[in-house]
Order: C-alpha cells, then sequence, then structure tokens
C-alpha cells in the first residue's frame, strides 16, 4: 500500500505559485482560503528560498490528535481528511498543526470561524467519490480517478513532488546526488518522524 | 456549501511562524490587502452571486462525458501545453500535459489558471459605447456601422493615416496575418503591436548582426548549455517553466549567471550575480568582453571564418577597462571578470536576455554587443549555445513573423514597391489597387526623392500619442491621428501615461476590441465615442502560435465564445465589410458566416512567407505535431518514431519550401553541423557579398553536406544559371523561378534546388558584428536620456536630436541638457511579477490570480526608505521626472540598491491616487486596481526601433 506524501524541492522552487493557483483551479477554493501557499524565506537578499506549504497528511497528525469531535481520519494512503458535516470550527486543528495548514472562511472581521478546510491530497472526504456533494465540500477527488494532487502535477520547475512517499524519495535522491548537495527533506521530520 | 463561500480577504495569521523576522513579498501584500481584497470584491458584485454563479457554471458534474481539448497557455511565448476538460461546452477541468515537449505538465500561476478564462466573470460582455459618460449597450451591427462610417469620415477628410489599427501578440497566426492585410488593404502603415515595446530593439539588432531577429535556440536545448547568463531577464517570474529546463542543466553541472540590477527571484538560484546600474548594458557587456579578449578566450577559429568587424569591436571593447567598468556599471573588477570567465570556461553557454536590456534608447546597441559576446565565445550555431532571447506575449513572435508592425510587411519584407508587389501576388489583388488605398501625397523624402506613405513606416505604438499630440507641421503624414484602435492591447504598458490621457480626450474616435474593457476604457475623461467590443480568447477560436523558440503549436478550440463576444478574425471581416474590402481581403479564404476560414489563412501566409521559412507548416502538418506531442524527445525536440518521425516540433522556422518539401524545421539557427535539409544552417547572407574590399560570405564554414563547400552568396534564378542548377527545377518551376529569387519564387522551386545541394537560400556569410547601417555602427555606451550619472553625460552623451524618424521628431540631447538627477535623485525601473502579465487587465481579473497580488507597490532600499522617513507597507507617492504621480505602497527590500526604485507594470485602473474603479462597465472591472507604473516613466526612444526607455528613468518618492 501506497504512503503518500508532499516534497517541496527548494533548491527548485521558484514561487511562482502554480500550485496554489492549480489547487483553487482544481477545487474553485473561494477568495480568502488557501489550501496551499508559498512562504519564502530571506526575502530578496542571498540566500533566499521558497517552499511551497500545505497540509502535509502528517504520520500522526496532531490536529486529529486535538480534534474535540474528531473528525478526522487516514486513509489507507496515509492521507489525512476530515467530515466537515462534524467539524464545529472551533480551531484546535490550526493551534495544533506544525504547518499552518488549516484554513477557515471569514464571515467577517470578528466573526464565526467556520468549518475547517484544508488540503485534501486532492483525495475528497467522505461522501461519495466523486459526487457533486464531494466536490462542493471538498473539491475534487483526483486519487479516486487514479491521478495525483494537481499542485504538484503542475508545479513549475517539478519541485514539489507528491505520491508514494517511496517513490517520491527515490525521485528526489536522484536530484541530490546529481547536484551533489545534502537532502534537505523540509518538514519530513515532522511530518513523517523520517 | 456555506463552508467556502467566497466573504471577505483572509487574515493571514499563520504566515508569521514561516516567515520568521524576514518580511516577504507576499506577506506584506497579503496583510496590506487584509481590506482592499475584500472592498474590491464586496463592492463589485454581492458575494453570495459571485460564488453561486461560480459554483453552477464551472464545477466539473458527476457522471457527465468529458472531452479532452488540447491547446496552448496564452500567457507567455514559452508555450506550455494545455489539457483542457469540457463537459456540456463548459470548460470543468484542466489537466497537466505531461506529454507536451516544451512543459512536460508544468504551468506557472498564470498557465494553472487559464481555465477561468472559460467563466470569465470580468469579462466584457457585450458591445457597449460611451454616450454622455454612461456605458451603454449596443448591438455588433450598430457597433460596426457606427464605427466604419466615423472611420470613412475621417479617411475623407484626414486620409487613411488618421486611423491608429493597434494589433495584438494575443492573436494567433492567422489572426495576426490577417490583421496586417487588412491595414494594408484599409491603406495604412499605421499599425503596430506590443513587439515593438518588448523586443523591437532585439528582432533590428539580432536580424542585422546574423540574419534573423529570433531566439536561436530553444528552451529545452538550454538543457544542454554548460553555462546559462541571463541579463536584464527574470525567467522565474517572466518564463517560470523555462526554469525546468534550466535546473536540469544546473543540476548536471551547468553556471547560472545573472546580470541584474535587482536581486530577482532568478538570481537567488544563481551561482554568480552581477549587480548594475540600470542601463549599462553595453558597458558590462564591453567590461567582460574586454577579460575574454585580455585571456584569449575568444574563439579565434569561428572568428576568422563566421564574423566580420570584430576588429572595431576589440578597439572599443579596449576602453571598458575594469575601472571604466565599474565607474559606470558600479560592478568590480572581480565580480565581471568571473562571470566572463564562467561564460568562457563553461562553454557552450548561452545568453538569455530580455526587456532589461532591449528597453532603453540605446536597445539595439545593447543587443548587438550580446550578440558580439556570443560570437566572440564562438557560443553560435550549436546546441546549448546561442542567444536564448526570451519573448513575452504567446504569439509576439508570430505577431513580429507576420509583421503587425508599422515598419514591414508579413515576413518581413519591408515597405518597398517591391515588398508591395510580392504580397499583392500573394493576395491575388491588383498591386495599383492596393496602391490607390493609400493617400498619394509625400510628407517626407528619402535620399533627396520624395517618398508615399504607402513606403514609409507608420507611426510606431510607442509613439501613437505623439501621432495625436504633435504639432501637425512636424510630422510626415498628411493629418494627425484622429481615431484609436487598440485590438488587444493595454495602454498602461506605454509611457507617458499623463500625455497618453490627454492624446486619448483629443481623439475623434477611440475603439477597444479586447475581451476585457482595459484600462483604456478608463484611464480618460472622456464622455462620448469610446467602443468596446468584446473579442474571444484564443480558447475559444483556433489556429497557430509561435513560441519563442520559433516553433508553430497548434490550438484547438476549446470552448465556444462566451456571451457576446466574438473571435478576432470575425469582427476583422466585419469591419472589412464595412469599410468596402471584404472581397479581396478574403478574395481565397473560405468565409463562414462572418468567419474567415483560418486554415486558409494558414495556407494564404505559407504561400507568401518565404523569407523565414513559415512556408513548410501547413495546417495539416501542425495538427499532426498536435497530435503527437508525446513523440517528440524533450532533449532535442525532434520526434523519434510516429508519424512525424525525424521532424522537429512545430516546425520551427525557417521551415524551408512548400509543406510537400517535408522539411523538418530549424531547431537551432546557424548549426552548420548538419544538412540544411535537416535543420542545419549557416549565417546569412543579408549585408552584401563585401564591405570596404573585404569578403561577408563565409570563409570555410559551411553546413554538412553544402556542394559548395564556401561561403556563398544568397539565391536567385540566375545564381541557379550560373551554378548549373536550372534545370533541376521542374518545367513549372522554372516558369515561376524566372526573374525571381528564393524570396519571391512563389513556387518554392529556388529554395528546393538550393537545399537539394546542401545550401541554405539565403546565402553563406559572416555575422557581422559591426552594423553599418545604425547609428552606432559598432555598439556604444550612451548614459540615459534622465541619468542618475551626470558626470557621465559628457563621455557618454546621448543621440542629437532627429527631425523625423517613423513620422516623427525624437529628442535626445535636448532633453539630455538638463540634469534631472539633482531634483530627481532616484534610478525608477520596472519589471514584472509572476501572476500578472502586461497590462494585467485579463490577469487581474481573474481571482485566482489577483488574489495573489492585491497592491501595487514601489521596492524601496532600507537606506532610501529611511533617508525619506518611509516604513514598509506606508503609502508613498513616486514622482517620475516628467511630473507624474503615483500613489503606491512602499516594499522595504534590500532586492533593489540603494538609490534604485522598483515598480510592476501590470497594474492600472488608479491614476495619480484616483481610484477609478466606477468608470468602468458594470461587472467589468478587474478585482485589483492600481497606479499603473508607466504614468510616471518617461520619454525615450531607441535609435533605430523607437522602442521606449521604461528601464531607466528618475522618480524622487516621499511619504503620502
Amino acid at each position: 500500500m501506497a504512503r503518500m506524501k508532499f516534497l517541496c524541492d527548494a533548491e527548485r522552487c521558484i514561487e511562482c505559485n502554480a500550485c496554489v493557483t492549480a489547487c483553487k483551479n482544481e477545487h474553485e477554493v473561494p477568495w480568502g482560503v488557501n489550501r496551499r501557499r508559498v512562504v519564502v524565506l530571506n526575502d530578496g537578499v542571498p540566500g533566499e528560498k521558497s517552499i511551497s506549504v500545505a497540509c502535509m497528511h502528517c504520520t500522526d497528525a496532531p490536529c486529529a490528535a486535538v480534534c474535540p469531535v474528531d473528525c478526522f481520519y487516514t486513509t489507507d494512503d496515509g492521507i489525512v481528511l476530515h467530515d466537515k458535516d462534524l467539524c464545529i470550527g472551533c480551531g484546535y486543528c490550526f493551534y495544533a498543526c506544525p504547518f499552518g495548514a488549516p484554513q477557515y472562511p471569514q464571515q467577517s472581521a470578528f466573526g464565526v470561524r467556520g468549518k475547517m478546510d484544508k488540503c485534501t491530497f486532492c483525495a475528497g472526504g467522505p461522501t461519495a467519490d466523486n459526487s457533486d456533494a464531494e466536490y462542493a465540500k471538498y473539491g475534487r477527488n483526483r486519487i479516486a480517478e487514479g491521478k495525483l494532487p494537481l499542485c504538484a502535477e503542475m508545479c513549475s520547475t517539478k519541485a514539489l513532488l507528491a505520491g508514494d512517499g517511496d517513490l517520491v524519495a527515490d525521485i528526489y535522491r536522484q536530484r541530490v546526488i546529481r547536484r551533489g548537495g545534502r537532502p534537505q527533506t523540509w518538514g519530513w521530520e515532522t511530518a513523517y518522524q523520517s | 456549501m456555506k463552508l467556502i463561500r467566497k466573504k471577505a480577504a483572509e487574515v493571514s495569521s499563520s504566515r508569521s511562524r514561516f516567515a520568521g523576522e524576514a518580511i516577504d513579498r507576499r506577506t506584506f501584500l497579503r496583510r496590506s490587502g487584509l481590506a482592499l481584497g475584500g472592498a474590491a470584491v464586496a463592492t463589485t458584485l454581492p458575494p453570495l452571486m459571485m460564488r453561486k454563479a461560480q459554483a453552477s457554471m464551472t464545477a466539473p458534474k458527476a457522471g457527465v462525458d468529458t472531452k479532452l481539448v488540447k491547446s496552448v497557455c496564452t500567457h507567455c511565448a514559452v508555450g506550455c501545453g494545455v489539457y483542457a476538460e469540457v463537459q456540456n461546452g463548459v470548460w470543468t477541468g484542466q489537466e497537466p500535459a505531461f506529454d507536451h515537449p516544451f512543459s512536460l505538465g508544468a504551468h506557472c500561476a498564470k498557465g494553472a489558471s487559464v481555465r477561468e478564462h472559460g467563466h470569465g466573470e470580468r469579462r466584457l460582455k457585450y458591445p457597449t459605447k460611451l454616450v454622455g459618460g454612461k456605458w451603454q449597450k449596443v448591438s455588433w451591427d450598430e457597433a460596426i456601422n457606427e464605427i466604419g462610417d466615423k472611420m470613412l469620415e475621417i479617411r475623407k477628410t484626414s486620409g487613411p493615416d488618421s486611423v491608429y489599427w493597434l494589433g495584438s501578440a494575443k492573436f494567433s497566426n492567422e489572426q495576426s496575418y490577417l490583421f496586417r492585410k487588412f491595414y494594408a488593404m484599409w491603406g495604412s502603415n499605421n499599425g503596430d503591436h506590443q513587439a515593438r515595446i518588448c523586443h523591437s530593439t532585439t528582432v533590428a539588432g539580432v536580424a542585422n548582426t546574423w540574419g534573423y531577429g529570433a531566439m536561436t535556440n530553444s528552451m529545452n536545448d538550454m538543457r544542454h548549455s554548460k553555462a546559462i547568463m541571463i541579463v536584464g531577464g527574470n525567467p522565474t517570474e517572466a518564463h517560470p517553466v523555462s526554469m525546468q529546463h534550466m535546473f536540469y542543466a544546473k543540476e548536471r553541472g551547468a553556471k547560472l549567471i545573472v546580470v541584474e540590477p535587482r536581486f530577482t527571484r532568478t538570481a537567488a538560484h544563481a551561482d554568480h550575480y552581477v549587480r548594475i546600474r540600470p542601463g549599462t548594458d553595453v558597458a558590462i557587456t564591453w567590461g567582460m568582453l574586454w577579460h575574454i579578449f585580455e585571456n584569449g578566450w575568444e574563439d579565434k577559429e569561428f572568428i576568422n571564418q563566421r564574423v566580420w568587424g570584430m576588429d572595431q569591436i576589440r578597439e572599443e571593447v579596449a576602453k571598458w577597462t575594469p575601472a571604466e567598468v565599474e565607474k559606470v556599471t558600479g560592478a568590480d573588477e572581480a565580480t565581471v571578470k568571473e562571470a566572463a570567465r564562467l561564460m568562457a570556461e563553461n562553454r557552450p553557454s548561452t545568453h538569455v536576455w530580455c526587456m532589461g536590456g532591449t528597453q532603453h534608447t540605446i536597445g539595439n546597441n545593447n543587443t548587438r554587443s550580446y550578440c558580439v559576446l556570443q560570437l566572440a565565445l564562438g557560443n553560435m550555431g550549436t546546441s546549448g549555445g546561442g542567444t536564448n532571447i526570451f519573448r513575452g506575449h504567446d504569439n509576439v513572435q508570430g505577431a513580429t513573423d507576420m509583421c503587425v508592425l508599422s515598419h514591414s510587411l508579413p515576413g518581413y519584407y519591408g515597405l518597398s514597391a517591391g515588398a508591395w508587389k510580392h504580397w499583392s501576388r500573394v493576395w491575388d489583388v491588383d498591386y495599383d489597387w492596393v496602391q490607390s488605398r493609400f493617400d498619394q501625397g509625400s510628407y517626407e523624402k528619402s535620399k533627396g526623392k520624395p517618398v508615399k506613405p504607402m513606403n514609409t513606416k507608420g507611426f510606431p505604438v510607442s509613439r501613437w500619442i505623439d501621432g495625436v499630440l504633435e504639432d501637425k507641421a512636424n510630422i510626415a503624414q498628411k493629418d494627425n491621428l484622429r481615431a484609436m484602435v487598440f485590438w488587444g492591447h493595454a495602454p498602461n504598458s506605454q509611457t507617458r501615461g499623463l500625455e497618453m490621457k490627454k492624446a486619448m480626450e483629443k481623439l475623434d474616435l477611440l475603439v477597444i476590441i479586447d475581451p476585457y474593457p482595459t484600462a483604456s476604457a478608463v484611464m480618460h475623461d472622456r464622455s462620448d465615442g469610446v467602443y468596446l467590443l468584446p473579442a474571444a480568447t484564443q480558447f475559444e477560436t483556433y489556429g497557430s502560435v509561435t513560441a519563442s523558440n520559433r516553433n508553430l503549436q497548434w490550438r484547438d478550440k476549446v470552448i465556444e465564445p462566451l456571451f457576446e463576444s466574438l473571435p478576432d478574425q470575425t469582427i476583422m471581416y466585419k469591419f472589412a465589410k464595412k469599410l468596402g474590402f471584404a472581397e479581396q481581403f478574403t478574395k481565397h479564404i473560405k468565409v463562414n458566416d462572418d468567419e474567415p476560414l483560418i486554415e486558409d489563412a494558414t495556407r494564404e501566409f505559407n504561400r507568401g512567407m518565404w523569407t523565414i521559412g513559415y512556408t513548410g507548416q501547413s495546417p495539416e502538418r501542425l495538427k499532426a505535431h498536435q497530435k503527437n506531442w508525446h513523440t517528440f524527445n524533450p532533449n532535442t525536440l525532434q520526434a523519434e518514431g510516429g508519424p512525424v518521425d525525424g521532424e522537429y516540433y512545430g516546425l520551427p522556422w525557417p521551415c524551408w519550401g512548400t509543406p510537400e518539401m517535408k522539411h523538418p524545421g530549424t531547431p537551432i539557427l546557424y548549426d552548420t553541423s548538419k544538412p540544411v535539409a535537416k535543420g542545419g544552417l549557416n549565417f546569412r547572407a543579408r549585408f552584401g557579398v563585401e564591405r570596404n574590399g573585404e569578403s561577408l560570405l563565409a570563409d570555410g564554414s559551411y553546413p554538412v553536406g553544402n556542394e559548395i563547400g564556401d561561403g556563398h552568396p544568397e539565391f536567385s534564378d540566375k545564381l541557379l544559371k550560373e551554378l548549373g542548377w536550372w534545370d533541376d527545377l521542374s518545367a513549372d518551376e522554372q516558369a515561376a523561378a524566372e526573374g525571381r529569387n528564393w524570396k519571391t519564387d512563389l513556387s518554392g522551386g529556388i529554395q528546393r534546388v538550393a537545399i537539394k545541394h546542401g545550401c541554405a537560400p539565403f546565402g553563406n556569410a559572416r555575422a557581422r558584428a559591426v552594423v553599418w547601417t545604425f547609428p552606432d555602427p559598432v555598439p556604444i555606451h550612451r548614459e540615459p536620456l534622465y541619468t542618475s550619472r551626470y558626470d557621465l553625460v559628457a563621455k557618454y552623451p546621448t543621440y542629437e536630436d532627429r527631425k523625423s524618424h517613423y513620422r516623427l521628431p525624437v529628442r535626445y540631447a535636448s532633453i539630455q541638457a538638463k540634469d534631472y538627477s539633482k531634483e530627481y535623485p532616484l534610478i525608477l525601473t520596472s519589471g514584472r511579477l509572476v501572476e500578472y502579465e502586461g497590462g494585467g487587465d485579463e490577469s487581474r481579473s481573474n481571482p485566482w490570480l489577483a488574489e495573489l497580488q492585491q497592491e501595487m507597490f514601489a521596492e524601496i532600499n532600507p537606506a532610501d526608505a529611511n533617508d525619506h522617513g518611509i516604513k514598509d507597507g506606508q503609502q508613498i507617492w513616486v514622482e517620475g521626472a516628467e511630473g507624474a504621480r503615483l500613489k503606491v505602497m512602499a516594499l522595504v527590500t534590500r532586492r533593489v540598491a540603494k538609490g534604485v526604485v522598483w515598480l510592476p507594470f501590470h497594474f492600472a485602473g488608479h491614476l495619480q491616487g484616483e481610484d477609478r474603479r466606477a468608470k468602468y462597465p458594470s461587472g467589468a472591472d478587474p478585482f485589483v486596481l492600481g497606479e499603473a507604473a508607466n504614468t510616471a516613466l518617461t520619454y525615450g526612444y531607441d535609435s533605430v526601433t523607437q522602442m521606449q526607455e521604461s528601464k531607466c528613468s528618475l522618480c524622487k518618492i516621499e511619504r503620502a
């Protein structure tokens, strides 16, 4: 069984935001909710690096550990999903998440949080695969169609990789050997304890 | 779905933990956008409605048949493949095109969001006119009739040259070709497009060096480079997918060098970065060449065989000692030498340049200096080398080749009587009729003889405003411009915004034909005489598009035109009908329901474009390439097996001869390692056969299989006879070729026979390092008109003023005579953002993109900010040297050097602090508006092409 993982290769990420708009496009995520975003360090000075971040689908997901209504579940592929019908928008998962992934629609400046939204690894949610209801709540279910997350598939430089963790690691390892650098699997220790 | 309704802008709560201490552009913007983004959405359409409309229209439906359509991204000239999923005529999904030879599935932010075109919620939805200051819906017929009547009246009183046809790099090749033909038949050379203000100095400089004015290799070929030098370009934002190929090379050890005033995101990935003062490209290039000559790194054999004039270059370069280079450019000796060393020791090395090099008063000097550098290193005509000139819009290469320009007919034939006769033959119309369409007066002289407007260059787009505002006595045509047609062109990409506003207000008629209203709809204060006509996007029609590397890709139609929009070719035909030349316009082109058949347009330009080999790419061959994306090897772009085995993807021009000749296209220009018949080539014999008693022909260098075995002049009927090859022509070909040459023989026979004998039809000559026909034969440095280094003006002065160039007086010395650097102490320059393209009207109307860049800003160095009491995120005024003021947000960053202010140029809709959102037609205002950078950019035009100077001016800043 595959164990799905994301990896962003900071040597290649150019902060073009294709991953961000691909996500918006695929799931019609509304203005103000960003399941994926690109973070830049040392902006504008030598050493500038960018990295694309979304829910990493952690092995022992902290969001699931703190959720008071237990709306999270992990698929057989290791993808962390949640049930929006159960979610009460309490925001605990946001505090627990090491990657800042959970998003909340803002009703107004001081309004209620609304139900949490996050990256699904393009795997939809608990409703029937590829149903209209699933699309409306969670976006498109590419995994059920045998495809991988669109953000990684459309990455301009193939910096963002998604798929079975072993394959992702193989691709990345080859790159690291070729360019003679040290591996920098940003976020993997936190997400996958590896 | 309640959960994810669009309500208001996000609160950026989680970013700080990643961003740490450093503030990045997007944190900054999103913070600033907190109120603005929400306001932009909320004030224009109730949020609930928008979301509902979107969801119901565009979401993929379960259990509905899905059609997969192949197209090509419409944003930049990398030319990424697009797979569109369409259900019931609605564009519901976008899939990565993994089998596409250029992009291999990749997109940037813009490409990954093109499906929004299929919703077009902020599109211009129906023909609209301005009546008493209010937008009023009209029918297409009414609009065409009213506009046509007004144009015919102007034609009668002021002549055909008083109407300006501003076309677009967003046209397909077929539309570009038809558009060029359209204004030829209207009877004027007053037409142009974006190439004038992006790479005109490249086309002129490069074509005059070695024959063709285009990228010599390809993005994919950069995989084979051992060093890549990018000057004045920022591909991580402007051409992101090209970086995929550069990283491929880099990870195999290639060195990436970035020469650029600003520490761009590309520079962040460079092995070596050279910061220069804006406008000192010649100086830095000669500075590198100084080290190359000093150390004997030049390729002497290449120079001896294939270059003319390098000795004169050496004399100029000798003046550019490391000390002088540092004084002028700011780059020290070690840094410059290292760049030169990396290029020399890692050959083949390639040279990439973009707007940072081209948009200057000496743009043509810059581009030629880059060419000379590559000639000196022997990097031309080889895989991994070349001048990889990245073009901007998706079809700016094609529109340039079709010469939607004011100085040439399609295929760079020029405007001479011979050129007009050639195209009259292709169009199968009477040359006398074409001539009769033009103004018969004469308003200027050439070599002492009066010349007619038919044969003189029209106004360039960079200066159409002077065509309106300049005193009639000073312009070389009958009357000023009175009507302006913006057909797919944003006004905010042109400098001198306040004067443009004046010009727009002075016109009798302003017509905007575009999928979006553009800033042309709102930047003036007219109350009448403005028409907005909705054009379809390229996803709502079909045809071919030429990517930066000269290859032609076929696009299929994804969806039917949205709302009441029409494809450009249909609108052209409607106007041709109204204006009275529809019959000649489409004499050999089938017309269905007012829509000229695209394939017939392709076939027609196939019959005429012999000069640059746009003749072999028939619609059938292009469609076969599109069907077989997967058979092309991304390392070579050559098909391996399959139905188009051995051909190069998209038949990159020159694709010689007729389609039946099956030339595979030329993947790398001037590459002598292959026979011409298999895509090999040599430098073009374009400038005669000798100069000052020296031969200009190549010496002992020729493509594999060349039977002459040396340099030779271009082919004509006479040369074929002299060589004894005349009888290789068939009887029909002989009849067609008699009295013709390789450019005008409509049978293609001369080309066929030349290539049969292994010869390039255009001859085999040396590249010329010295262009004796240009104002500066040897490229030299000249200070910008508005220079921050007035102390250097005495040594490096600009040109004298000119009385008439492109029908207009041009000022140089009279502007530089005054020192502006005291009052305006900071350098003002501009550039791109990855989320937006060009004037930005289209991309700022795409919510997926607009959300990522919500505020116009100015990058300012911390030292300058502190000197002016400006803090990051504050509103400031940036005042240009001609007095225009921009109210923008300050982004304090070390990305720019002290003394430099950088502006992105994609914004519009604010004017000197005033938000003009209310002036857009209802529901067609882009999500994000802002000050247009070019409002504050100033006068200054290239000495050969009238390219605008938009990369180097002066400004001052203060807190707002």
